[in-house]
């Protein structure tokens, strides 16, 4: 049995963790100037890819791996219709999510009806492989051990990829180039920074990230498929409001999850904190559920209205976000 | 040129994922029927589906065709994934009654307004509503089962537990509380059930709002273990998710509509199920006889544990040993009519396995708050209010949230 509030912390991390990494995903893509709507998609077919074949392999390893192809394949799809085909990237990234969660059941019920049914998670190596680490000393210590440092690996993977990510943005040439292209690719384009390869690059690793966001999701189901609720349950929509929360920087993308994660935790949670503090938090009984349920959204909202009015010269929006680069029209 | 040629692709990757969709959306099974008598379908999910609402519903509709002699590969239309919308419903119907259908199932609630109408504009056809409340002296039936005796008897495994592990706590993830008779009804039946073995023990109730989140499941089911101290998890809501949980966390659980061990094999005690070709089976043969007396011979049907409709499934080895005993005298009590959960009658079990007696006592039936719904060795509440109005729990249920 764990306190209230260690669960409470808990709880934010290991639920809200796949939006780091739909949102590290989409910071990438976006940094090079490509809006992608497709986040939702995108972590379905690398969930159910990487799920699949990880559990027939039987090795975390391989899953991260094939999710993380699986799901850029997607992105190379992506690139070719809006960055060498010069499609809408609107109209492209909806109809990757469409597309995305309808393989996902498609896959999932085909699997589900055939014979030897879904691959069960329970009981094989991917599931202990994916199960939280016992980092000696650290995961010891009370309630922060287990809150902060009794994950899976991916947990700290994500983690990581943010971190990474951050300084590639700010410490690296090739970041530096990426930048430059999401401001002005025209500019960029005549310094001699090859613009497509910068965005079918990053478009590529951006929704490979996603993938393993996705991948997460599946794994922390126990692995059940559920004809009618998809794994990913809107946290790919989520992701893409979360961009603008962390102002399109990776290392803010891990403050906004913990601030998203503390609301979507409180949704469930708020009764269990009144019960076991019916003094100091007790009030928090005498708000409607429901109320709860749209707090996370009601966030998303002020944040986007608070973003829309602060000054445009802080934003970390790239200029030329959501259209397309033909280099005649120069 | 590069223009035209995107849009080409982009449209054509559109229609792909269109008919990804439309594949699941509305694929029926029939072809051009060889004997005379066609079933329809509306279910709110996929017809794939291999647990769940849908799945239980279509598996009892083709079932009971082959019971009655038909061909459900040939003589059953479906339209599947329709959502609780009138418009939708009402085209799902005309889309049935096109291909001839003599008998048209909705199995969800919120199809009650467009059957409803349809039937009066199709007089021919029988429309026969699961969940529902109204119906025409005609051609409109409702049907439903009495799933509070199948939760009453997982009870008692419940209560069994709880005695074994002196946990008095029981958990309870519900995908609403109050606001549905439905799920009301079947948290009291759950309850009576457990307290009929352990009278100390205490349910708490985790409601979710909505029929199937596996995430919310998921973390209700985590908070009534771990803040609740819950021993024994039982569930109304769509996924397995409660019981992996329990399996997770070392206590146990009561699925809900299919038998949920294989996901929670060291957990898992029974859960409620329905057997739905009991009344698809009736429904039908009447249809095929006469559908003009429909409505006298069927009628609304409201039937429990006596025809077979309601159950639990297969009792795990995680069961404690007198519970198969207790619950076969339940359940012999209740298919009799002899007696039934919501009396004035309370059941208690004693003895050990191999032993088990249960004795009828006259008490009360009292909701939580004190007031009393059917005095000492009264009659059962209305079927009405099971199946409508039921918005109390009973004395030992808590709403946590």
């Amino acid at each position: 049995m764990l306190d209230v509030f260690t669960l409470f912390l808990f709880n934010i991390i290991v639920y809200n963790i796949p939006l780091l990494y739909g949102t590290t995903g989409e910071i990438m893509i976006e940094k090079s100037g490509s809006l992608n709507l497709g986040v939702e998609g995108t972590m379905a077919i690398g969930a159910v890819a990487g799920y699949l074949v990880g559990a027939k392999t039987d090795s975390l390893f391989v899953a991260v791996l094939v999710s993380f192809i699986a799901s850029g394949l997607v992105g190379l799809l992506f690139s070719f219709l809006t960055v060498t085909l010069q499609a809408n990237q609107n109209v492209t990234g909806l109809t990757i999510t469409t597309f995305g969660v309808a393989f996902y059941y498609f896959i999932g019920n085909a699997l589900s009806n055939s014979k030897g049914g879904w691959p069960k998670l329970s009981g094989t190596a991917l599931d202990a492989q994916s199960q939280a680490l016992h980092i000696p000393g650290l995961s010891d210590i009370p309630v922060v051990g287990k809150a902060l440092f009794s994950h899976g690996i991916l947990v700290y993977f994500g983690i990581i990829i943010a971190i990474l990510m951050w300084l590639y943005f700010k410490k690296t040439v090739p970041g530096l180039k990426l930048r430059a292209i999401g401001e002005n690719p025209a500019a960029a384009d005549s310094l001699g920074v090859n613009v497509a390869l910068y965005k079918y690059t990053h478009i590529i690793i951006g929704s490979g990230i996603m993938g393993i966001g996705g991948l997460y999701m599946g794994l922390n189901m126990g692995g059940t498929f559920e004809g009618s609720n998809c794994w990913i349950n809107g946290y790919g929509w989520i992701s893409i409001a979360l961009v603008i929360f962390a102002n399109w920087s990776p290392a803010k993308a891990l403050l906004g999850t913990l601030v998203f994660g503390f609301f979507n935790t409180l949704r469930v949670q708020n009764a269990a904190l009144a019960y076991v503090f019916p003094n100091t938090l007790g009030w928090l009984t005498k708000i409607p559920s429901h109320f709860f349920s749209a707090l996370p959204f009601i966030i998303t909202l002020l944040v986007l209205i608070i973003s829309s009015m602060t000054s445009k010269d802080k934003s970390g929006e790239p200029q030329a976000i959501g259209r397309n680069y033909y280099r005649e029209d120069r | 040129m590069k223009k035209l040629f995107s849009l080409v692709v982009t449209a054509a990757l559109a229609v792909t994922s269109l008919f990804a969709f439309a594949g699941c959306s509305s694929a029926s099974q029939g072809g051009s029927g060889a004997s005379e008598f066609k079933v329809g379908a509306i279910y709110i999910n996929s017809q794939n589906d291999t647990s769940g609402y849908t799945y239980a519903h279509h598996h009892g509709i083709t079932e009971a065709m082959k019971t009655v002699g038909l061909d459900p590969s040939k003589d059953l239309y479906i339209v599947d994934n329709v959502p609780e919308d009138d418009e939708k419903v009402k085209q799902a119907i005309d889309q049935l009654a096109g291909n001839g259908c003599d008998i048209i199932f909705g199995i969800s609630f919120g199809y009650i307004n467009a059957m409803e109408e349809k039937a009066k504009e199709y007089p021919d056809i029988i429309f026969s509503h699961a969940t529902g409340y109204l119906s025409n002296d005609k051609n409109f039936n409702n049907y439903f089962g009495r799933i509070y005796q199948a939760r009453y008897l997982a009870g008692i495994a419940a209560g069994y537990k709880s005695l074994a592990t002196g946990n008095n706590n029981i958990g309870y993830v519900s995908a609403w509380g109050t606001e549905y008779a439905e799920t009301c009804s079947g948290i009291n039946g759950f309850a009576l059930g457990a307290m009929s073995v352990n009278p100390d023990a205490k349910i708490s109730v985790y409601e979710i709002f909505t029929w199937g989140d596996q995430e919310l499941e998921r973390q209700a089911a985590e908070t009534l273990i771990d803040t609740y101290g819950c021993g024994v998890i039982a569930q109304h809501c769509d996924s397995a998710q409660p019981q992996i949980v329990a399996n997770e966390k070392g206590v146990y659980g009561c699925g809900y509509n299919s038998d949920m061990t294989a996901e929670a094999p060291e957990a898992h005690l029974t859960a409620p199920i329905w057997n739905w070709d009991a009344y698809y089976a009736t429904a039908m043969k009447a249809a095929m006889t006469d559908p003009s007396t429909f409505m006298t011979a069927v009628g609304n049907y409201y039937e429990g544990l006596n025809a077979g409709l309601v159950d639990v499934s297969a009792l795990s080895k995680n069961c404690e040993p007198e519970t198969k005993e207790a619950i076969d005298l339940a359940k012999n009590l209740m298919k009799s009519g002899e007696w039934d959960v919501f009396s004035g009658v309370k059941l208690s079990f004693s003895g050990a396995a191999g032993s088990v007696a249960v004795a009828k006592t006259d008490s009360a039936l009292i909701a939580n708050d004190g007031k009393e719904i059917v005095v000492a060795g009264g009659p059962s509440v209305d079927d009405g209010v099971i199946q409508g109005s039921m918005n109390y729990y009973v004395e030992g249920v808590t709403q946590v949230n």
